[in-house]
């Protein structure tokens, strides 16, 4: 029987795999970016199984709302990632050190 | 019964996704296993009735931010030697951060807090039920001044999008139809008079 920890668990190891994701690609700010996104994807999860097992919307409205604001930031990254590969043509996070004292 | 194996199905698919996502050398590679994950979490979520926003995710998600994903990484051209640099650097300390927290989470979710039997199995829904319904009313009464907010934050998304990858280049050759519609005949048009000249 499916019970509420399988998903936990399920969005627990997602939410790590990204965090190790961010430290393992610190460079590469198209990865950087991906993890990001499987981290939101785990908090959902999360947000659903709650909403399942206690018969409340509220965790689906939720993770609407998350859908979205998690759109507009991937389109602005990417927009700002595109922006710095034409004035860099590079987009190496060690590279962008203009603004270090 | 059936259930567990589907969802262990789909969860590991969904971890080696995203395990691919984290450690593969090539961006594109990357973005199609993220695309990977996201459907299979979509089959999970349908597992737990949430079958509105597993179709979202599916379609904005795999269908169009995906994509967006794999625009750019194809567009820009990536030298990715350098990018893979540190990897193995920071893979010990990576591994440790992610092993210490998923330890932590699982001991806190193994202590049965969060069992059947605290928290209920869930209500089964009739077979007419439709959650996509039931999400549109709550979406449309309670949550109508959010909804609202979310809309306004993708216009500010797409204005700074646009804006942002808007570039003027000098020396281009536009039209100016300002200009255009200004013009006056004699700007144009020079009329000359003379004489016709006598046939040889």
């Amino acid at each position: 029987m499916l019970s509420l920890p399988h998903f936990l668990g399920l969005g627990a190891i997602l939410f790590c795999l990204s965090v190790a994701g961010i430290f393992l690609n610190r460079k590469n700010v198209i990865i950087l970016l991906m993890a990001i996104e499987l981290l939101l994807l785990s908090v959902n999860m999360n947000f659903i199984a709650f909403s399942h097992f206690h018969g409340d919307l509220a965790g689906q409205i939720f993770v609407f709302f998350i859908l979205t604001v998690a759109a507009a930031e991937a389109a602005i990254g990417l927009a700002i990632l595109v922006v710095l590969f034409r004035s860099r043509q590079t987009i190496n996070v060690d590279d962008l050190n203009t603004m270090k004292g | 019964m059936a259930e567990l194996v589907v969802f262990y199905c789909f969860a590991a698919i969904l971890v080696f996704a995203a395990f691919r996502v984290i450690t593969v050398r090539n961006p594109v590679h990357a973005a199609l296993f993220l695309v990977l994950a996201f459907f299979s979490s979509a089959c999970v979520w349908i597992l737990l009735e949430a079958e509105f926003l597993a179709i979202v995710l599916v379609l904005v998600y795999v269908g169009a931010v995906m994509v967006l994903f794999l625009f750019v990484v194809m567009m820009l051209d990536i030298n990715l030697a350098p990018l893979r640099e540190g990897f193995t650097r920071y893979l010990g300390l990576g591994a440790a951060v992610a092993v210490l927290i998923v330890a932590q989470l699982l001991l806190v979710l193994g202590s049965d807090r969060f069992g059947l039997e605290r928290v209920g199995a869930p209500v089964r829904r009739a077979a007419d039920y439709s959650n996509t319904e039931e999400l549109g009313v709550l979406l449309y009464t309670v949550y109508a001044y959010p909804f609202e907010i979310a809309a306004v934050v993708l216009l500010v998304a797409i204005i700074a999008a646009i804006s942002l990858t808007m570039r003027r280049r000098p020396g281009i050759k536009a039209q100016n139809p300002a200009e255009q519609v200004a013009v006056r005949r004699s700007d144009r048009v020079r009329l000359v008079k003379m004489r016709s000249e006598s046939r040889r």
